[in-house]
């Protein structure tokens, strides 16, 4: 039984279950609903859940345990000697992988039995040419060794899941058994299907934090390989970044650092002013109708895909900034060769975060009492002195929470720098030289054909939890002044 | 509402004596009639009182004093108020210069997040009352000692205000509101938020400062009206009931409404 065959089975058994039970429960009241602890709709929903859940974990975690079994078994049927520098273990087994795949898929067509793969070696001669008329193409031709690792494989596999498919279908079969016992007036079927939604609630809120967790140990294992590689004074207190492939390249962070934090300030440059202004317009002085249209305007901005910031710094803003500041230029000035610059990056950014920087504060500046205009208000103040002198101080924690949000945002920012920025790591003071990021380094570093094993592609990594550790300290910084500012007014 | 003003004109309106004198004023927010037709006379040196159920127009009337309802956009005010004989609503007159005349203290003590210091000073900052720090200082302190305040806050002017009791955060809005030298101060409820203790302490400060202010406040306690004022009006419904000394409207009101809110029949 294949794996869509099980889905069905299931679907129509959760089917069955849901009126199954709700008739058998209503029967037993001989149809008067307030007799029922339960809506029947709860009766039902209990028995749905009963017999989908247990199966489909049952499924996930077979098929999980499953692989990392098979695979295991595998590698040690592959022997030593097959093994050679130029084939490595992790390049035969992704051969054997792909050898499997095909070999399931020939079954499916048709084209070969299970039966055959498992007994008889004469059948698979010529396996090649099959393959490719099914549509599968292997890299090299198959060799002895994969071809009788494969097989073990597709073989271990079905067996695997076919015993892994009625297995699933047994646990539903009894799930849903189960559940009809509880076809009674008195069983607390609303109470059951509230506990069972809790669950499913807090299986949702693990995953989402075992992925991120997952995300930073990948990040930290590629890290220490990489400092195991590389030394980590040269990555924290060098001066250069020249990455050369063949042999003594300088990895150091710092000219990436120093490109990083340049454009960022530029961008916070543009962003903090306008977006603050923006905010303050828009919530003390906007009428209604202004403020429902501008503010839904200025969002808009928050909508744009960063590429097309970037697309707008590469073709409009930067050739724009070179036809002023650039060789033979409007201004006669020579200050500019390239029309990539940290002012490009910098201000086209800015421009992204005008929204970011603007709703927050906006937020923030609504949230300050209305007590307090009133009682400036009625001192005899203007709007002007009102905003300045109470307003703005009461929300400044929380404006300069809102601006550490939006310093992590352009720390961390990709695209409009790749486009942008330029690619010259050093540490330069004039605006509009190019430079480049973090961010810009770990694209180019990572981009092409690469196996991840030296340190010029590990050092993504590094820069990466770098990266990642500077932007989650600010964001905590930001989140807890925030926070703390909150609580003053609640 | 003819019997009323004939009323107005007998107990009340003796000329020269009236600060404050308000003629058919209507207020609406939107489509909503929020106050018909008040007319009213305040005195000189006297606490006023407004009361009346909740959602009367109380407030709202007081707002139209210092033109706070200005500040409400869909808040629309008709009728002539006159403050010493000059239309608080004339356009030659700024609201933000009318509010300096006219002091307000709110509900809820509504100190700025700064210090007792800058609470004070910051009135006489923006109208340019004191030229030199020292005059400031002057200010602030005379503020504060007319308030009943100074002996407790003296040692810490730099704290900030809001760290306070709630009682004297409310004494710090009225000296702020002194502090500006207003002809008028209007409460709204100062006493709603406060314990019986941190009342009896700021109805105290209210029968003070009647030797130097025009005092107009609106309560929801008709004990408290009875205890610091002069003279009560009532407003139900939105409009004015009924205005006369304190005195016979607690013990012999003209309007048969009047009585039924004092003695708790309606309200």
């Amino acid at each position: 039984m294949a794996l869509t065959g099980v889905f069905y089975s299931l679907m129509v058994l959760a089917f069955l279950a849901f009126f199954v039970s709700r008739f058998l429960t209503l029967k037993t009241v001989k149809g008067d609903i307030r007799r029922l602890h339960s809506r029947p709709v709860y009766y039902g929903l209990n028995s749905l859940f009963l017999t989908v859940f247990p199966a489909v974990i049952l499924l996930i975690f077979w098929s999980f345990a499953q692989a990392i079994l098979i695979d295991g078994k595998v590698k040690q049927q592959i022997p030593e000697n097959f093994i050679t520098e130029d084939a490595p273990l992790n390049l035969i087994m992704s051969e054997v992988d792909r050898l499997s795949e095909g070999l399931k898929q020939l079954v499916d067509q048709g084209t070969l039995s299970a039966a055959k793969i498992k007994n008889e070696d004469s059948e698979l001669f010529g396996i090649e040419d099959k393959l490719e008329s099914a549509g599968v193409f292997l890299s090299s031709s198959i060799s002895p060794e994969v071809l009788s690792a494969s097989r073990t494989k597709f073989a271990m596999e079905a067996f695997g899941s076919s015993i892994r498919n009625w297995l699933a279908i047994l646990v539903s079969v009894l799930g849903f058994l189960w559940s009809l016992k509880n076809s009674t007036a008195e069983f607390r079927a609303r109470n059951h299907v509230e506990r069972i939604t809790l669950f499913l609630l807090g299986t949702a809120a693990t995953l989402a934090i075992f992925t991120s967790l997952g995300i930073v140990l990948s990040m930290i294992f590629e890290a220490l390989r990489f400092f195991g590689m590389h030394p980590w004074t040269d990555f924290f207190f060098g001066s250069t970044w020249a990455p050369s492939f063949s042999a003594g390249s300088e990895l150091s962070i710092l000219p990436l650092l120093w490109g990083t934090l340049y454009i960022s300030f530029v961008a916070l440059l543009v962003s903090v002013p306008i977006g603050l202004y923006s905010a303050i317009y828009l919530s003390e002085y906007a009428s209604k109708p202004i403020r429902a249209i501008a503010k839904p305007l200025l969002e808009i901005l928050a909508g744009i895909p960063t590429i097309v910031y970037g697309l707008f710094a590469l073709t409009t803003f930067g050739p724009l900034l070179r036809y002023f500041f650039g060789d033979g230029g409007f201004l006669g000035v020579e200050w500019m060769s390239d029309s990539r610059s940290v002012i490009t990056a910098g201000v086209v950014m800015g421009m992204m975060l005008i929204p970011f920087v603007s709703s927050l504060s906006d937020d923030i500046i609504n949230a300050v009492p209305q007590t307090l205009r009133d009682g400036s208000y009625g001192l005899g103040a203007t709007q002007s002195e009102t905003v300045r002198k109470v307003i703005l101080p009461a929300a400044l924690p929380g404006i300069i929470g809102a601006i550490l949000l939006a310093a992590s945002r352009a720390i961390g920012e990709t695209m409009i720098v790749v486009l942008g920025a330029g690619a010259v790591a050093k540490f330069a003071g004039n605006p509009l030289e190019a430079l480049t990021t973090i961010t810009t380094r770990i694209v180019s570093q990572l981009t092409g054909d690469l196996e991840f094993d030296s340190p010029e592609t590990l050092v993504a990594f590094a820069l990466g939890l770098t990266l990642f550790t500077i932007t989650l300290g600010l964001n905590v910084l930001a989140l807890y002044i925030v926070r703390k500012y909150r609580e003053q007014y609640e | 509402m003819k019997d009323q003003t004939y009323l107005d004109r007998e107990s009340i309106l003796t000329p020269g004596i009236s600060k404050i004198s308000a003629k058919n004023v209507n207020v609406y927010y939107d489509d909503v009639q929020a106050l018909k037709d008040v007319s009213v006379e305040i005195g000189k040196n006297a606490v006023t009182s407004f009361i009346g159920p909740s959602g009367c127009g109380k407030s709202t009337f007081l707002r139209c004093l210092n033109r706070m309802n200005d500040t409400i956009d869909i808040c629309k005010v008709t009728g002539q108020i006159l403050l010493e004989g000059e239309d608080i609503y004339d356009p030659k007159i700024d609201p933000v210069q009318l509010r300096a005349k006219v002091g307000m203290v709110f509900q809820k003590p509504n100190p700025f997040p700064k210090s007792v210091y800058d609470n004070i000073a910051y009135g006489p900052k923006i109208h340019g009352l004191a030229n030199t720090k020292s005059d400031l200082d002057e200010i602030v302190e005379k503020s504060l000692q007319r308030a009943a305040i100074w002996d407790e806050v003296k040692d810490r002017l730099s704290s900030p205000a809001t760290g306070l009791s709630g009682g004297q955060q409310q004494r710090i809005c009225i000296a702020r509101a002194i502090a500006t030298s207003p002809d008028i101060l209007l409460m709204d409820e100062p006493c709603s938020a406060l314990d019986p203790i941190a009342t009896a302490q700021v109805e105290e400060l209210i029968d003070e400062l009647r030797e130097n202010f025009c005092v107009v406040i609106v309560t929801h306690s008709m004990q408290q009206a009875a205890r610091v004022s002069q003279k009560t009006a009532f407003f139900h419904l939105g409009s004015l009931v009924e205005f006369g000394d304190t005195e016979k409207i607690f013990t012999n009101p003209n309007d048969p409404r009047t009585e039924s809110y004092i003695t708790g029949r309606i309200g």
